[in-house]
């Protein structure tokens, strides 16, 4: 029997048809419902920012829309996470849990990004090979070592570090246009970093149909944690008219 | 001691024909041949002091120490045999951390004193086990609720205190404790006095070395339990021993 097919939900959950209709093969995995959409970061000079915007999508219905999804897992660690909000809040109390965990231990030896980022990608990698994955990306943030600290898991357990990193429709939009100013000027100030972000998240805006107009940014430097938002983008749409294919 | 030889004091799930569990009572005898740990709980807030004993020179200072974090809210000092309290503190963070998964929030002290209670007690049921050798003082700060504080005893008995002492000088620190005003005093004062009471209650004869463990959770640490940072504990240990000295001197004048 196919449950979701005699029920009219507003998108597609089942885009595995193949392998569900068949009566004895029984599906173990779940495809993401509330999503959010693309998570972007950049270390500068002395620290990282990072922004997502506060949208929790239901297909393509904005349905939760002050919905915070940076947080910040110690003094030097910023996560960031898109892809299913209910994978986002088991992941965010198991971190929780971790750093409470790590404050026990009293041995004022903080959990540095990339030992997180190191504990996420077992954490993903496991679900995946119970074929079960968590359906998020995750951008973790930090200082390492007095260094800004940049990193990136995805569903599977894959692990990357770099300067910069956009997930999701940012990997399509705003990559080209992060490299493009570090390869103009490699050394960011926080300003520039921050105005980059912002410029970035305004086209991202324009062109993502998930996402939306109000986001968070926060900035982690050696001197500490500042968070900056909801910041609203005042979008301009007049053009759209000229556009062919637009109403 | 009357209970040796008898045949009922090698299990604890036997009673003595007097109505006693030997048992339980020597677990209770091991606790009294710690050192002290007191706990006095203010209007804004818990702390703990620990009087930990250095039996020699050669240890690296800061090992096996007996003030623990259960949840980011809740501290807890102990007394008695240090791997038995070990193996409570991780019963009682995995309470703490089951709560939290399943209703989202922090767990109340009533409700974990009750399950570490319980647990506590189960050890003095059977006779495959042997009950805990170790007492445990509890202590939390909330906004709503203020500050509160329950002692747990091997036998898995436990009441809630204004003020406890627990270790080999319990009934010299009570009578201290029970001078002063408790629920009129503030955090900062009651470090100073519990270090003072640590101090006063040593016995440099016996134990000749000891370091002082000092934590607190209240109001100015937001609900939070931490241990003290190094200038407090510098200035209360400088402060608990003038306070000794001032009254060694008085006492000789007399």
């Amino acid at each position: 029997m196919n449950f979701y097919n005699s029920v009219n939900f507003p998108i597609n959950f089942n885009n595995h048809q193949d392998i569900s209709e068949s009566s004895d093969i029984i599906k173990h995995f779940h495809t993401p419902i509330t999503t959010a959409t693309s998570v972007l970061g950049i270390a500068f000079n002395n620290g990282v920012i990072i922004s997502a915007d506060i949208l929790g999508s239901y297909g393509s219905l904005a349905r939760f829309k002050n919905f915070s999804r940076i947080l910040q897992a110690n003094k030097n660690t910023l996560l960031g996470v898109g892809g299913d909000i209910a994978d986002f809040q088991y992941l965010k109390e198991l971190i929780q849990g971790k750093m409470i965990g790590e404050e026990c231990l009293e041995d004022d030896i903080p959990l540095k990004p990339a030992s997180l980022l190191c504990w996420l990608t077992r954490v993903m990698y496991n679900r995946r090979s119970k074929i079960d994955p968590l359906w998020n990306n995750i951008l973790v943030a930090g200082i390492q070592d007095g260094k800004p600290y940049l990193g990136f898991i995805d569903k599977l357990g894959t692990a990357v570090e770099d300067k910069l990193i956009a997930t999701g429709y940012g990997a399509y939009i705003a990559i080209p246009l992060l490299r493009d100013a570090l390869e103009k000027k490699p050394d960011l100030n926080k300003q520039e970093a921050e105005e980059l972000m912002k410029k970035c998240m305004e086209i991202l805006y324009y062109r993502d149909a998930r996402s939306f107009n109000k986001y968070e940014l926060a900035i982690l430097t050696t001197e500490g944690t500042e968070f900056k938002g909801p910041i609203e983008i005042k979008a301009n749409w007049s053009i759209s008219n000229d556009v062919c294919g637009y109403e | 001691m009357s209970s040796i030889g008898t045949g009922y004091d090698l299990s604890a799930s036997q009673f003595s024909p007097d109505g006693r569990v030997f048992q339980v009572e020597y677990a209770q005898k091991a606790v009294e041949n710690s050192g002290t740990a007191v706990a006095l709980r203010g209007k804004d807030g818990v702390v703990f002091a620990v009087e930990k004993l250095v039996t020699s020179k050669l240890y690296e200072p800061g090992t096996n120490k007996r003030i623990f974090t259960i949840d980011k809210h809740v501290g807890m000092a102990v007394a008695g045999l240090i791997a038995d309290a070990r193996q409570l503190a991780e019963t009682a963070r995995s309470e703490a951390a089951t709560y939290r998964s399943q209703y989202g929030n922090q767990i109340p002290l009533k409700y974990l004193n009750d399950r570490v209670s319980m647990y506590i007690h189960a050890y003095t049921l059977y006779s495959a086990v042997r009950p805990f050798g170790s007492s445990l003082i509890l202590g939390t700060y909330d906004k709503n609720d203020g500050s509160e504080m329950y002692m747990i005893d091997p036998s898995g008995i436990s009441y809630g205190y204004f003020g406890c002492a627990i270790g080999k000088a319990k009934q010299a620190a009570k009578t201290e404790i029970e001078k002063l005003k408790l629920a009129d005093m503030t955090c900062s004062e009651l470090i100073k006095e519990a270090a003072r009471i640590i101090y006063l209650v040593h016995d440099e004869l016996k134990d000749k070395y000891f370091e002082l463990e000092l934590s607190w959770v209240g109001k100015h640490t937001n609900g939070i339990h931490e241990k003290v940072p190094p200038h407090v504990q510098e200035e209360v240990e400088k402060s608990a021993k003038a306070a000794l000295e001032e009254e060694s001197d008085s006492d000789e004048d007399i």
